[in-house]
C-alpha cells in the first residue's frame, strides 16, 4: 500500500483544511497542548466568522476573539485558566468589540457527549447534567425529553460535527497516526466526531514507532487531512514529556490584554509581526524555553505487543 | 486569588490569610477515602490540604480524565499541569471522570462560582460587579458536578454582590426554589450543595434548601456576615465558630503555594 505523505506547513495546513465560517474544535486537551500556533496562523490568514468549539480553552479562544476570527462560541468555559477572565472575550460578548461573538454555553459534560455522539454517529446522547440549569433553557442543542425506558426526565445533547479538528500531539507519523498522553480531555471523540483532522506534532517518527504502541495511536492516519511538525507549537501550554506550562505567559497575557489597546500590541508583536513559529519563538528567547524544556525524564515500561 | 476587602475584617494577630482560611474550611468538607471531584483554583488547593492533612486516602477526579490518589510533587496551576499526570492513577477521557459522575459514584464534588443564593444555587455566567454586568468564562465543570455529585461545596468569597438573594443566571443547580426542587427537575436523589464556605464563615443546608450561617470564622461577627449578604440569611441555632487554619493544613497549603499564588 502506498500512502501519500500528509507533511505540511502550518501555513499549507490552515489554508487548507480551515476556511472562513468554519466550525472548528481546538483545546481539546483542556489546559495541555492548546494549539497555539495553528490559532495564531489562523489569526495571521486573517479567517473570519469561525465557530470554535472546545469544553474549555485556556487563553488561545481569548486571543482568536480579540483578533477577530471568530464569530461563534461553543463551549463551557473561555478564559485563562490560572489569571482568570478573559479579557477580549468579555469585550466581545459585552461590547460587540471588535466584534459581536454570539455564545453557546454548554457545561464539559454536555460538550464532550455531543462531540461523542458525533463520533459514533447517532443524532443525541442522552444525560442527567443540565436538567435544572439556564444552559437548558438556553442553549437550543441541549433538550429534555422522557427517556422511553425509564420513567424520567433527561437531556439530549444534540451531536456535533466540528468541520475541523486541530490536535497537538507528541508524535505522529507523516501519514497522521498520532500518539498523545496525559491530559486527553475530548480529543479522541472530538478528532472522530470532525470532518477534517489536523494533527500538529511535536515530533514527526518512523511509521514503525508509531506501530510499535497501537493502544497509544487515538488518531487513526486515515482520519487525518494534514500532518504539521511544529516543535512547541502548544507553547505556553505544556505537552507531557515536552516543556512545562508558561505560567508567566499566562500572568502576563492577562496583564496586556486588559485594555484593548494594549491587547493590540501584544498581538501585533506575538502573532501578527512573528511571520512563523520559528520567529515566535526566537521572541520568546532560547532562555525561557530552555527553562521550560523537560529535563527529568520519566519514561513508561515497554508494553509488549508480542505475538 | 485576591480577595477584595470589601469586609474589613482584621482579626487581631491573625497568622493566616482569609484565603488560607476558606481553604481549610472547604479541606475539611473532604472526608478520608471519599471519591472527589474537583474544580479548578481554590477548589483544586483545597483537594490537595485535605489530602495531604486528614484525607490521605481521598481520590480525586478531573474533568481532563486524570484520576489521583496521590498529591502531586509540584504546585498546580491547573489540572492540566505536567505534575498532575505524572505518578497519576489514570489518565483518561473527560468521559471516563464524568461518567463516575454521572454513575453516582462521587462523593462531593469542589467548586468555585461568581456567585450563589439562599439555595446553593450558582451563577458562572453574568456577574455584577460596582453595578455593570460582566460576562464572566463560564459554568466549566461546575454544571455537571452540582447536578450530579452527592455533596457539592461551594468556594466563593463573602460579598453582597456575590451573595445574592437569587442568582441572576442559574448555571449550576443548588436547591432551586427549595424544598423537592431537584427532584422535579429530574436530578439525582442524594445530590446537591452541603456547603458554602466562604471568607467570612460557612452555610449548610436545611431539609428545605435554605442556607443557613452554620460556622463563623474567628474574628467575624454574625452581624458581619449578614451585612455582607444579599438577603436575609438565617443562623442555625447551634452557630459554631469554624477552627482556624491548625499547624499542619497552614504547613500543607504553604507547601502547595509557596509563592502565595492562590492564597496571599
Amino acid at each position: 500500500m502506498n500512502v501519500p505523505s500528509k507533511l505540511m506547513t502550518m501555513q499549507q495546513a490552515m489554508e487548507r483544511h480551515v476556511q472562513d465560517g468554519a466550525m472548528v474544535l481546538m483545546c481539546a486537551q483542556l489546559e495541555q497542548n492548546v494549539p497555539f500556533a495553528a490559532g495564531h496562523e489562523l489569526i495571521r490568514q486573517r479567517r473570519k466568522d469561525l465557530t470554535l468549539v472546545a469544553p474549555i480553552s485556556d487563553m488561545l479562544f481569548d486571543q482568536m476573539i480579540g483578533a477577530g476570527c471568530a464569530s461563534r462560541v461553543m463551549a463551557a468555559w473561555v478564559g485563562n485558566a490560572s489569571a482568570g477572565a478573559g479579557y477580549c472575550f468579555q469585550r466581545a460578548v459585552e461590547e460587540g468589540k471588535p466584534r459581536r461573538v454570539e455564545v453557546v454555553d454548554y457545561s464539559n459534560m454536555t460538550l464532550a457527549l455531543a462531540l461523542h455522539a458525533g463520533a459514533m454517529g447517532v443524532p443525541f446522547l442522552p444525560t442527567y447534567a443540565t436538567l435544572g440549569s439556564d444552559l437548558l433553557k438556553k442553549n437550543g442543542n441541549l433538550r429534555e425529553f422522557s427517556s422511553p425506558v425509564s420513567e424520567e426526565k433527561l437531556i439530549a445533547v444534540r451531536a456535533l460535527r466540528p468541520d475541523a479538528a486541530i490536535v497537538h500531539v507528541q508524535r505522529a507519523d507523516e501519514y497522521g497516526n498520532a500518539h498523545l498522553w496525559g491530559s486527553l480531555g475530548v480529543a479522541v471523540d472530538g478528532a472522530r466526531a470532525s470532518r477534517k483532522v489536523i494533527v500538529v506534532a511535536e515530533e514527526i517518527v518512523d511509521a514503525a514507532v508509531i506501530a510499535s504502541d497501537p493502544n497509544r495511536t487515538l488518531i487513526p492516519g486515515f482520519l487525518v487531512a494534514g500532518v504539521v511538525h511544529e516543535p512547541w507549537g502548544a507553547h505556553p501550554s505544556p505537552v507531557q514529556g515536552y516543556y512545562g506550562r508558561d505560567h508567566e505567559t499566562f500572568s502576563e497575557y492577562h496583564d496586556r490584554s486588559r485594555r484593548a489597546e494594549d491587547f493590540e500590541a501584544w498581538l501585533f508583536e506575538r502573532v501578527l509581526e512573528a511571520a512563523d513559529r520559528r520567529e515566535y519563538l526566537r521572541r520568546i528567547g532560547d532562555e525561557r524555553t530552555e527553562k521550560l524544556t523537560v529535563k527529568e525524564h520519566a519514561l513508561s515500561a515497554p508494553a509488549d505487543f508480542g505475538d | 486569588m485576591s480577595f477584595p476587602s470589601t469586609h474589613r475584617i482584621e482579626p487581631a494577630a491573625r497568622s493566616y490569610t482569609l484565603a488560607e482560611m476558606i481553604v481549610a474550611a472547604a479541606a475539611r468538607e473532604v472526608r478520608d477515602g471519599e471519591l472527589v471531584f474537583v474544580g479548578m483554583r481554590l477548589p483544586l488547593l483545597a483537594f490537595l490540604v485535605a489530602q495531604k492533612t486528614h484525607a490521605p486516602g481521598a481520590i480525586g477526579i478531573f474533568e481532563n480524565g486524570v484520576i489521583r490518589e496521590r498529591p502531586p510533587a509540584t504546585m498546580l496551576y491547573t489540572m492540566g499541569d505536567p505534575a498532575n499526570v505524572r505518578g497519576a492513577a489514570l489518565c483518561g477521557e473527560m468521559l471516563d471522570t464524568m461518567g463516575l459522575l454521572q454513575q453516582g459514584r462521587v462523593h462531593v464534588g469542589l467548586l468555585g462560582a461568581g456567585e450563589a443564593d439562599r439555595f446553593g444555587n450558582l451563577n458562572s455566567l453574568w456577574g455584577e460587579r460596582h453595578g455593570q454586568s460582566r460576562r464572566l468564562p463560564g459554568a466549566g465543570g461546575a454544571c455537571d458536578i452540582a447536578c450530579l455529585a452527592r455533596r457539592t461545596v461551594v468556594m466563593i468569597p463573602h460579598e453582597r454582590e456575590r451573595l445574592r438573594v437569587r442568582v441572576g443566571h442559574l448555571t449550576s443547580p443548588g436547591y432551586g426554589e427549595g424544598e423537592d426542587w431537584r427532584r422535579r427537575e429530574g436530578l439525582p436523589a442524594n445530590s446537591g450543595p452541603s456547603a458554602v464556605v466562604t471568607t467570612l464563615g460557612v452555610l449548610r443546608f436545611g431539609l428545605d434548601g435554605e442556607a443557613r450561617l452554620s460556622s463563623i470564622h474567628p474574628g467575624v461577627s454574625v452581624e458581619d456576615v449578614l451585612a455582607n449578604t444579599g438577603w436575609t440569611l438565617r443562623v442555625a441555632d447551634e452557630l459554631i465558630e469554624t477552627p482556624a487554619p491548625n499547624e499542619d493544613e497552614l504547613a500543607a497549603i504553604r507547601e502547595l503555594d509557596p509563592e502565595g499564588f492562590w492564597t496571599r
